[in-house]
């Protein structure tokens, strides 16, 4: 059944031209060969563009893992979802897949709706957080495994996989099966299997998830590099907020199957869209505080924090520091009104110390502040500012961005 | 560098080193007592098989058994039989249950619940009790001295039991993989061929090996739907041994025949028993 996909691909395979990393610079585009349908596959190729449009996941009326994702992704593009578990952005994933039908909604490839599409027939690769490597077929077989199905000539195949194996250091590693390799080599065998496919849209599911620490960090730095220096679309899936600011150029903050935000990494942590965003990026969190408004002023304990323009004072607003703008001031100084507090937890996060401070008159409030780690502080009374520029305002019912713009 | 220099202390003699050695010891006697027995017994002149006291170790050792078997009845005919009608049913088995029991453990089915309850009790039924319905549909179908009245009772016998445990197989087999196949481009034919069959082989052989010997060792069907001589399996024929007079018992013969009708079974689990052993997922996923 369905054998009809395979020779599709027989003509869209050969025409990648996508440049992986510079050893690829020298490849001939196009088959020996080359004829009018693969070159109108390879002018398709370098508007490769991932689109999705109201997409919907559905299974029950209580269970709605995606409510309504619209969103794009350019040529050169790395786009990251990120959310807690369960948000919906692994099912937004394979949504894109095609693993799942999505309940309503388009995605369009290039300029191709690829919704009903079978997976294999997206011109999509996937790297799975558990890399899903076939067991019981080498590392070479199970990079050339895609291309195989394609039936790709055996000498492209040849030279694909050992060029891609020779740009991750797998060369040694291509007879071996899986089994016989560690976390990291795997890691890069699943990495492989993606990028032989020259595909038009990667797809990434918390490929660093399963290793340790150390090597998280050094493969991450690896892999920005990789995709830098290739153009089709990225869209990586995360709950580690590190690994969205470091990769990518756009962040999608997904919270209850719907976009929170979507902008570049700097906007995310500088300019929270709401409330949700503004505690879920940035470690340590946020201080988040519900406070009452009077006149202009937000009352915090015995001090009022000046409103920025809004045009109406609500009753009660939600104020948002982060630790690291949390200033401390040595005396009064002249024309600043300062919160005092009292500080009763330090933890050392080795760069920087986590302090807690207990605020007067607000005792069951607790305002973070993150200092380098040689500074020091004379006594457990301090006094604190929050400088006005570094303070987000959001509204207490609805948890946007105050003001609105 | 501490291992070595501990090394030269002796270790003190404890008798709980003794424990696990030994009662491995007796277990295994245990359950090879009737086994050796036999073993041995088919190997006695006929003197030493009704001697008193016992002989336990034979001194004087015999192929006569052995050879008798296929001198004075078709053994060969039997043992063919047998393997005809085990290995079509365990073939048919596998082939009709491990898809069945993938459907089961990959699609979200209607009714799956009551699907796997029933499975179940039909595990629950003794197949003796099946056995006179059976004789009827048999008489029906004039299936009488017919493999196929063997072949397709022991496949549905055996099915449940195939279903469940390649079910659970299928259940823990990570289903990433399915899906990296997928995204790979494998449609589905290609991808349960290529990529699920060939890390399903252990579960396969190892549910096959339990139909195969369930159905290798079935007595009441063999004895009531073959009587022809030219059908009968190994236990059967085992059973039917008969000596000169009706007063002697064939002690020796039938200790051979047993012998016989076990070894392909040896045989098989002794060859297949590194496949039988899981193992073979390693790497696929992360661990």
């Amino acid at each position: 059944m369905n054998f009809e996909l395979c020779s599709n691909h027989l003509s869209t395979l050969p025409s990648s031209f996508l440049l992986l990393a510079s050893s690829f610079a020298s490849y001939p585009t196009g088959t020996p060969g080359g004829n009018a349908p693969s070159r109108f596959v390879y002018q398709l190729k370098i508007m490769s563009k991932l689109e999705l449009k109201n997409l919907n996941k559905t299974y029950n009326p209580q269970v709605v893992p995606v409510k309504d994702i619209s969103l794009d992704v350019s040529e050169g593009e790395f786009l990251t979802l990120l959310g807690p578990s369960g948000c919906g952005k692994s099912t937004t994933l394979r949504l894109i897949a095609g693993l799942e039908q999505p309940t309503r909604g388009e995605i369009r490839i290039g300029d191709r709706n690829v919704t009903y599409l079978r997976p294999g027939d997206r011109d999509i690769a996937m790297v799975f957080q558990s890399y899903a490597l076939y067991p019981h077929m080498t590392v070479y077989e199970n990079m050339a495994s895609s291309l195989k199905i394609r039936k790709t000539s055996s000498t492209e195949i040849h030279r694909l996989v050992t060029e891609v194996a020779a740009s991750l250091g797998l060369t040694e590693l291509l007879d071996r099966k899986p089994g016989k390799l560690s976390g990291g080599q795997r890691q890069r065998v699943a990495l492989g299997r993606a990028l032989v496919r020259q595909p038009a849209v990667f797809l990434l599911d918390e490929p660093l998830s399963n290793l340790d620490a150390l090597l998280r960090e050094k493969v991450r730095a690896e892999l920005k590099q990789l995709f830098a220096s290739q153009k089709a679309p990225v869209v990586y899936v995360t709950h580690d907020q590190t690994e969205a600011m470091t990769l990518s150029t756009k962040v999608a903050v997904v919270h209850k199957g719907s976009i929170q935000q979507l902008d570049p990494p700097h906007l995310i942590y500088t300019r929270p869209a709401n409330q949700f965003v503004a505690g879920f990026v940035g470690s340590p969190q946020m201080n988040l505080f519900v406070l009452k408004c009077q006149g202009n002023f937000a009352i915090f304990g015995d001090v009022g924090v000046t409103l920025p323009d809004l045009p109406t004072v609500p009753p009660e607003i939600v104020l948002g520091i982060r630790p690291e703008n949390v200033c401390f001031v040595d005396g009064t100084e002249a024309g600043q009104t300062t919160i005092k507090g009292e500080v009763y937890l330090v933890e050392n996060l080795g760069m920087q110390n986590l302090i807690s401070i207990r605020v007067k008159g607000l005792e069951s409030l607790t305002v973070r502040a993150l200092l380098p780690g040689d500074r020091q502080w004379s006594s457990n009374m301090v006094e604190l500012v929050f400088p006005p520029r570094l303070i987000h305002w959001f509204d207490v019912k609805t948890g946007n961005r105050l003001p609105d713009f | 560098m501490s291992i070595a220099r501990e090394q030269p202390t002796q270790k003190p003699f404890h008798i709980q080193q003794l424990i696990v050695p030994i009662s491995a010891l007796l277990i295994a006697a245990y359950f090879l007592a009737p086994i050796i027995w036999q073993v041995l017994t088919s190997f006695k002149v006929n003197a030493d098989i009704s001697a008193i006291p016992n002989v336990y170790i034979p001194k004087r050792i015999t192929f006569e058994h052995y050879l008798s078997l296929f001198r004075r009845r078709p053994f060969g005919l039997y043992i063919l039989n047998s393997a005809f009608v085990s290995i079509t049913s365990t073939l048919l088995c596998l082939a009709v249950g491990a898809p069945a029991a993938y459907a089961l453990a990959r699609l979200r089915l209607w009714g799956e619940r009551i699907m796997l309850a029933m499975i179940t009790i039909v595990t629950l039924f003794p197949a003796v009790l099946l056995f006179l319905g059976l004789l009827e549909i048999v008489k029906a179908l004039n299936w009488g001295n017919n493999y196929l009245a063997l072949i397709i009772p022991y496949t549905a016998l055996n099915l449940p039991l195939t279903i469940l445990v390649m079910r659970s197989f299928f259940q823990q087999l990570p289903k990433d993989l399915e899906d990296a196949a997928k995204v790979d481009g494998y449609n589905t034919v290609q991808m349960l061929w290529q990529i699920v069959l060939p890390m399903t082989f252990p579960a396969l052989v190892t549910t096959g090996i339990l139909t195969f010997i369930s159905a290798w060792n079935e007595f009441i069907f063999a004895l009531t739907f073959m009587t022809r001589e030219s059908l009968k399996t190994i236990p059967v024929a085992t059973a039917q041994l008969s000596g000169v007079s009706v007063f002697e018992i064939p002690y020796g013969p039938i200790a051979a025949a047993t012998v016989l009708g076990t070894l392909p079974l040896v045989i098989l689990v002794l060859v297949f028993q590194r496949r039988i052993v899981q193992g073979l997922t390693a790497g696929a996923v992360k661990g």
